[in-house]
């Protein structure tokens, strides 16, 4: 009889987790870690036949620069003012702001996709008032443009994510399909007012006031003797408004009154209403502020980094966005780290793809790999695998 | 969680201490390998040019033939000049947007003194850079801006492919001629379809001179242009192929840069002419030819003249004497006459006795052309501004001067001229 069982039973079942111990969750990440390095490690090792540690310097350098023994300056003093810090500090920000932007409408329940056409929107109002506001008056009040610009984004970002808001509030329609429709009739507008402002139809805009700079995102001054790179000086304001958002974003989640509304709403819409929550009222006002800093985003991606709009403005991060807020856990500063890990493992996979003279898809198989891992350990962080007990 | 990411964080950054021991390890090893490498390569040519490191921005990567073509290039130009595989260093999937300047720095940073970029858009995050590392000379390829924009770093440069697309357009009309003759078609159906990118002027410009040399041959030949509004989109263009062919167009050629539309002739068994790559292996039975912009003279004149110390063109305009505007291989499927026929016209383009452009060829809205004003001096504002037809005293054709010396590499023929339709 046993020897029956057996055959019929798996050797293995899965079992929900009623609670982990801290420590053994900690445990079961690094071992997710460890294994994706390990693995990542052996494919890069089988597709370049050069050394892992070679590899991952490559990874490290993308972010943090290459360390120069001959220079004066440390080792900290090095990476803080060097090029490739800021770089990457300046792309965290950008993925950020739009993670932060979708990230209360996701904790809703409410499935936003249309961050990508909400960035863009806020760009294109932005770049609108760049364009058209660059002569006379405006040479000498450039500050006001750039008000202007951030107050136009803003108004452009709502506007997008309002409009299947207020759809979904009154008539229940699929709030992931009408985003998404929403992203491509961005998509075509900027390419439409594209053509209309450049009319060579070369459907490239360029850098709009390269001499002026009207409308561009002021720089930081540091003092002459820190010998700061470029780049922090152009993106100092960009990443310091995200930290500011970010803060904001945690303490509204967290503390305010409107973030807990909208987390009961994203539980259950029974106990919301039940409650005397007016769901409608949560679901509009939590897609204007989302739009909002969508628009915020726009905005910083135009007046604080391209100086131009493509349709490619947001670089894929309406999407990228939801796996920073996934994996945090709606949690706005644990995003931080998330955005850095897509940053980090994007950048060298770009840096490994030039240096090794490999397509860039290896550095994305690799940045896959690693996220795979990351996401897959925490299935063993709510399931345990059990033995089946063999009976007598 | 908190904690747990802590320790993630730890983890991840021990693994990259290790990594950056290590690296300091293999640097070292570098380090005693490049004395050596000095010492085997005594030749004077090699020496000169030790102290070059060229740098490549590509928009998409090598599934696009416009930047294979370029990375082709650069590596034909390492193999002439002996570089080694870190004196050339390419990025690939660089966006028209602050990307591209980044890229640029990037390249300055690892020690690049010459930096090109491949696409229209990069220009202007081009010209960002070049102003901030004044050392380093920034190449750009199709832009229209470095004679107006006075910075003495900065350099355009483009090649008269228009004389490429023409002679292919001879081979193509030389093949309606022979479809005519065998009966599959009548004269009056020999229609061209032309899958084009943008409705710009570098695309209206070889669709132009395309249809020029066909019609040079096949009098009859008229063409249909439709534009996929993508530099670079598979599916976008094997449908306006096959849009084009079910349309009632018997030959196929293209100005966008995947093999989409070579693939849909292929199926549909109508001849094509390509761009930028061979199509013979991919299309056997209809691939005809293709032209192509070769960059390697254009990076051969940069490398040497920057390791001479010596300065270059501000803007660059490449020939068919110079090696920069090729008709890559005739395919089987080409008529008999057409080697014949190309080597006749290109000595004539040579010796200027024909001129594509020649504004006795061609009508728009039914006149001839007796002068043209174009947007050539690229001061951001869109106003043309410079005549761009001129009258050869020793001919006495009169003719279109496209990427002149004395106007600008970059194409700037954008006029659509009757026996061409523009569709949708």
């Amino acid at each position: 009889m046993a020897k029956q069982n057996k055959v019929h039973e798996p050797p293995f079942h899965i079992v929900k987790r009623p609670a982990i111990a801290r420590w053994k969750a900690l445990l079961i990440r690094a071992v997710a870690i460890l294994a994706a390095l390990a693995v990542s490690s052996l494919v890069l090792f089988v597709l370049t036949k050069k050394s892992p540690l070679e590899a991952m310097k490559l990874v490290y350098e993308a972010s943090f620069g290459a360390y120069n023994k001959s220079s004066e300056l440390g080792f900290f003093a090095q990476i803080l003012t060097g090029r490739k810090f800021w770089a990457m500090l300046q792309e965290l920000s950008m993925l950020l702001v739009i993670g932060l932007a979708v990230t209360p409408a996701f904790k809703m329940k409410y499935w936003n996709l249309g961050a990508q056409g909400q960035v863009l929107f806020g760009g294109l109002c932005s770049v609108a008032v760049m364009f058209y506001l660059n002569k006379g008056y405006w040479e000498t009040h450039k500050w006001l443009v750039v008000v202007l610009m951030l107050a136009a984004a803003m108004v452009g970002g709502v506007v997008w994510a309002v409009i299947p808001a207020i759809f979904k509030a009154r008539w229940n329609t699929n709030e992931s399909l009408f985003t998404l429709m929403m992203n491509y009739i961005a998509i075509q507008l900027v390419s439409c007012m594209i053509n209309v402002w450049v009319p060579t139809g070369s459907s490239v805009m360029g850098v709009v006031n390269q001499t002026t700079q009207i409308g561009w995102m002021p720089t930081m001054v540091f003092p002459e003797s820190w010998g700061m790179s470029p780049s922090a000086k152009n993106y100092f304001f960009n990443i310091i408004i995200v930290v500011l958002l970010t803060v904001v974003m945690y303490v509204y989640l967290r503390y305010s009154k409107h973030g807990y509304e909208l987390s009961v709403v994203g539980e259950s819409v029974n106990t919301a209403n039940y409650i005397g929550i007016n769901v409608k009222k949560v679901i509009i006002r939590t897609l204007v502020f989302s739009g909002l800093l969508c628009g915020v985003s726009g905005f910083l991606l135009v007046s604080g980094t391209d100086h131009s709009i493509t349709t490619g403005l947001d670089r894929g991060y309406g999407f990228t966005a939801i796996i920073v807020a996934w994996l945090a856990k709606f949690n706005p500063l644990m995003m931080v780290l998330t955005s850095f890990l897509i940053v980090f493992l994007d950048k060298g996979a770009s840096d490994i793809a030039m240096n090794m003279g490999f397509n860039e898809s290896v550095g994305e198989i690799i940045s896959g790999i690693i996220i795979l891992f990351i996401i897959g350990c925490e299935f063993f962080i709510n399931y345990r695998i059990v033995k089946t007990h063999r009976e007598g | 969680m908190k904690k747990a990411i802590k320790v993630i964080s730890i983890i991840l950054a021990l693994s990259l201490v290790f990594a950056f021991a290590a690296c300091k390890k293999g640097g070292g090893d570098e380090t005693t390998a490049a004395p050596a490498d000095t010492d085997t390569t005594a030749a004077p040519e090699a020496a000169d040019l030790s102290n070059i490191k060229f740098g490549l921005i590509c928009l998409h990567d090598e599934n696009s033939t416009y930047d294979n073509n370029f990375i082709m290039a650069a590596k034909e130009a390492q193999a002439a000049l002996g570089l080694s595989d870190d004196q050339v260093l390419i990025k690939t999937n660089v966006d028209e947007s602050n990307a591209c300047y980044e890229a640029a720095c990037d390249l300055a940073e690892l020690g690049c003194n010459i930096i090109m970029a491949d696409s229209f858009g990069h220009e202007t995050y081009m010209k960002q850079a070049a102003q901030e590392y004044p050392d380093v000379q920034f190449c750009h390829a199709t832009g229209t801006s470095s004679k107006s924009a006075g910075i003495a770093n900065f350099h355009n440069a483009f090649a008269t492919i228009y004389e490429g697309r023409y002679l292919a357009g001879v081979v193509a009309g030389l093949k309606l001629n022979a479809m005519i003759e065998a009966g599959d078609i009548t004269a009056d159906k020999a229609v061209i379809g032309y899958v084009a990118a943008f409705p710009y002027a570098e695309v209206k410009s070889g669709y132009t001179s395309f249809f020029l040399g066909a019609r040079s041959v096949c009098e009859s030949a008229t063409m249909k242009v439709v534009y996929t509004n993508s530099w670079f989109d598979i599916d976008l263009e094997k449908t306006a192929a096959e849009n084009l062919i079910n349309d009632g167009c018997v030959l196929i050629s293209q100005h966008a840069d995947s093999e989409g539309a070579p693939k849909a002739c292929e199926a549909a068994g109508v001849p094509d002419v390509a761009y930028n790559i061979d199509t013979s292996s991919i299309a056997p039975n209809t691939a005809l030819v293709s032209s192509r912009i070769n960059w390697a003279p254009y990076y051969e004149m940069v490398i040497n003249a920057v390791a001479a110390g010596e300065t270059f063109a501000t803007d660059w305009i490449g020939t068919i004497a110079t090696g920069s505007v090729e008709l890559l291989p005739l395919s089987a499927n080409c008529t008999d006459d057409a080697a014949a026929k190309v080597e006749e016209v290109k000595a004539a383009l040579a010796d200027g006795s024909v001129k594509v452009f020649d504004c006795a060829t061609f009508t728009v809205n039914g006149e001839n052309l007796a002068e043209y004003t174009a947007d050539v001096v690229d001061e951001g504002d869109f106003v043309p501004e410079t005549n761009v037809i001129l009258t050869d005293e020793a001919t006495g054709i009169t003719y279109f001067a496209e990427s002149d010396e004395q106007f600008r590499s970059a194409p700037y023929f954008d006029i659509l001229i009757d026996g061409i339709t523009e569709l949708g």
